[in-house]
C-alpha cells in the first residue's frame, strides 16, 4: 500500500494524544482525586488537544475532495472511518465538560461523579483510538491489516507515546517521577511485544484467498501465469496498491523503527535517575520514539498487499 | 432485479473494444469525465471503468492465452458501500447496481482499499472516486430502441463475449449461461457476493503424441536399401 504521510502522520499523533488524555484520567482516577494541581491538569489537557487536533487535521490532507468531508460522519453504522470521525467530534464537548467541571473544583465537592467521568473519558480515549486501528483492520482485502492485532498495536502504541509523553511532563514540572517510572517501563515493553507479535504473524501469506493468483482469477481446474497487464504507463490501482520497496531497506527500516521506537527510548527511560537526571533526555525519548513509530506506521503500510496485486502478477498476498 | 454481467473467457479476444467503448460512453454520462493524465505524454494514465489483463493458463502443449476483461462486479454483500463513510457509495434497492454519489464523495480511497477486484479508480483531477455504473444512463433509455439498451461494453463487444441481465430471472440469458457452463465468482472466499460471473475456457482438444520409438532391425535394412535406391 502507498504510504501517505498524512495518515501515518494522522494515526501517530492523534494515537499519542488520545493515548495522553486517557492516562491522565486514569491517573485521577487511581489517584482518587487530582494528581496535580489543576492548571498543571489543564495544560497537560491542552497539549494532548493539540496532538490529536493535530493528527485529526492531517488525515484531512489525504482526502482528495475535503469539502465534503463534514460528510464523513453519515454512515457511522457500517463505517469504522464514519465511527472515528464521529467519536473523535464527539470527544471535543465530552473533554471540554470534563476540564471545565475541573477548573470549578468539582473534584471536591462531587467526588464520585468525577471518578465516574475519569473513568468514562479513559474509555472514551481509548475507544477512538481502537476505531483508528479498525479502519485498517477490517479490510479483507488486505491481509496483513486484517488482523486483531491491528487495533491492539494502534492502543499499546497510542498509550505508550502518552505515557512517554507524560512522564516528560512531569519531569518537566519537577515532579518525583520514580514512582511512575515502571510503569511507563512497562507501557514500552507492552507495546513493543505486540508489535513483535503482529510482524510474525504477517510473516507468511496469512489468507487462503491471498495465496495464489488461481482464487483471484477462478480459471476451472488450471493454473495461471500473467502475459500481461494491459497498461504501458502507471495506474490508479499501481499507484495505490503497487508500492513496493526492497526487502533490504525494509529491513533497515524496522530496525531502525524497533530500536529508535522501543529500545533505545526504553534505556533512557530505564537509566533516568539511576545516571543522570536531565529534562533534555526525557525530550530525547520523547522525540526518538516518535520517530520510530512513524517508521513503524510507514512499515504498516508498506508492507501491507493488497489483494488486487493478484491481478498483476503477484503470486502472494 | 439483480442486473450483472457474465463474460464468456473462450470468446474474450482481448481487443480492448469494451474498454474504449465504456470510456467513449461514460466520459460524457452521468459519472464522467473519465479523466486522461498526460495523454500525449511519455507515460499516458487515466481513468478507466473496465481494464483487460491477459494470461497465460495450463501447460504445454496444452497452454492457452486467456483474456480477462474486469469491471465493477456490483456484490450483493458490497464491502465498498459498507465501509464508506459519507455515504456517498450506495447499492441501489431496485436492481443492484452500486454507484457513487460525486455531490458527497470526499475522495478518501477507503472504498477502493476495501475493493478486491480493483473496480474503483479515484479521479485525480475532480477529486471523487469513479466505477462501473452498469450504463445506468443507458440501460432504462426508453429513447433508445429496445435491443440497444444494454451496457456499452456489451453492445460493442465483437465476438459477444459479454452478456448482460437480470440474474434474479432464471429464464434471462445471464442466467442460463452462468448455470449451463458453471460462470465462476472471482474471490468468492471474501463473501462479497459478487453478481458477475465468468465462463472459463472449455477445455482444449488434447493433442495426441506419439513416443518416439528406436527402429528394430529389419525398418534400419528397410531404410538403408530406400537411401541407396534413391541414390
Amino acid at each position: 500500500m502507498h504510504p501517505a504521510f498524512s495518515v501515518i502522520f494522522f494515526t501517530v499523533t492523534s494515537g499519542a494524544g488520545y493515548g495522553l488524555m486517557a492516562l491522565l484520567c486514569l491517573f485521577n482516577f487511581l489517584y482518587l482525586g487530582m494528581l496535580f494541581d489543576k492548571n498543571i491538569f489543564l495544560i497537560f489537557s491542552g497539549i494532548s488537544a493539540v496532538l490529536f487536533t493535530m493528527g485529526l487535521i492531517s488525515s484531512t490532507f489525504h482526502l482528495a475532495n475535503p469539502k465534503n468531508a463534514w460528510r464523513a460522519f453519515m454512515r457511522f453504522r457500517t463505517s469504522w472511518l464514519a465511527r472515528e470521525g464521529l467519536l473523535a467530534i464527539l470527544f471535543y464537548p465530552t473533554l471540554f465538560l470534563y476540564l471545565l467541571l475541573i477548573h470549578l473544583d468539582f473534584y471536591k465537592d462531587y467526588f464520585l461523579l468525577m471518578q465516574i467521568y475519569s473513568v468514562f473519558i479513559f474509555f472514551f480515549a481509548i475507544l477512538i483510538i481502537y476505531c483508528t486501528g479498525m479502519i485498517y483492520a477490517c479490510l479483507k482485502t488486505i491481509p496483513q491489516w486484517n488482523t486483531p492485532w491491528t487495533p491492539i498495536n494502534y492502543i499499546t502504541i497510542g498509550i505508550y507515546l502518552g505515557g512517554l509523553i507524560f512522564f516528560a511532563l512531569l519531569s518537566f514540572n519537577d515532579f518525583n517521577i520514580n514512582p511512575y517510572k515502571p510503569f511507563v517501563l512497562a507501557l514500552i515493553f507492552v507495546a513493543f511485544i505486540a508489535k513483535f507479535i503482529y510482524y510474525l504473524s504477517i510473516k507468511g501469506p496469512r489468507h487462503e484467498i491471498g495465496q495464489a493468483t488461481n482464487a483471484a482469477i477462478k480459471l476451472k481446474n488450471t493454473n495461471v501465469r500473467l502475459l500481461d497487464v494491459g497498461h504501458t504507463g502507471g495506474t490508479f490501482l499501481t499507484d495505490e496498491f503497487g508500492y513496493k520497496v526492497a526487502e533490504k531497506r525494509l529491513r533497515k527500516i524496522k530496525w531502525f523503527s524497533i530500536f529508535s521506537g522501543f529500545f533505545i527510548p526504553f534505556f533512557l527511560i530505564f537509566s533516568y535517575s539511576y545516571f543522570f537526571e536531565n529534562i533534555f533526555l526525557c525530550l530525547f525519548a520523547v522525540l526518538l520514539s516518535f520517530t520510530g513509530m512513524i517508521a513503524e506506521r510507514w512499515l504498516f503500510f508498506a508492507e501491507a498487499k493488497h489483494v488486487v496485486n493478484l491481478y498483476h502478477g503477484a503470486q502472494k498476498c | 432485479m439483480r442486473l450483472g454481467l457474465v463474460v464468456d473467457l473462450d470468446k474474450c479476444v482481448g481487443c480492448n473494444a469494451c474498454a474504449i467503448a465504456c470510456k467513449q460512453w461514460n466520459t460524457s454520462g452521468t459519472s464522467g469525465s473519465l479523466t486522461d493524465y498526460r495523454p500525449y505524454g511519455p507515460d499516458p494514465s487515466g481513468v478507466f471503468f473496465n481494464r483487460i489483463r491477459h494470461y497465460e493458463t495450463g501447460n504445454y502443449p496444452e497452454n492457452k492465452t486467456v483474456h480477462f476483461p474486469m469491471s465493477c462486479m456490483h456484490c450483493e454483500e458490497a464491502a465498498c458501500v459498507t465501509v464508506c463513510p459519507t455515504g456517498a457509495s450506495y447499492k441501489r434497492e431496485e436492481d443492484g447496481i452500486v454507484l457513487v454519489d460525486p455531490e458527497k464523495c470526499m475522495g478518501c480511497n477507503y472504498c477502493a482499499w476495501a475493493c478486491p477486484y480493483g473496480a474503483r479508480e479515484l479521479d485525480r483531477e475532480e477529486g471523487i472516486m469513479k466505477k462501473c455504473t452498469l450504463c445506468v444512463d443507458r440501460i432504462y433509455d426508453e429513447n433508445l430502441p429496445e435491443s440497444e439498451r444494454k451496457p456499452a461494453c456489451v453492445m460493442t463487444c465483437p465476438t459477444t463475449a459479454r452478456y448482460f441481465g437480470d440474474f434474479d430471472d432464471p429464464n434471462s440469458e445471464v442466467s442460463i449461461v452462468s448455470k449451463e457452463r458453471e460462470g465462476q465468482e472471482l474471490f468468492s472466499e471474501l463473501g462479497y457476493k459478487p453478481v458477475n460471473k465468468y465462463l472459463s475456457p472449455r477445455k482444449k482438444v488434447e493433442i495426441e503424441q506419439h513416443e518416439i520409438v528406436e527402429p528394430d532391425l529389419v525398418r534400419k535394412v528397410k531404410d538403408w536399401v530406400n537411401k541407396v535406391v534413391e541414390l
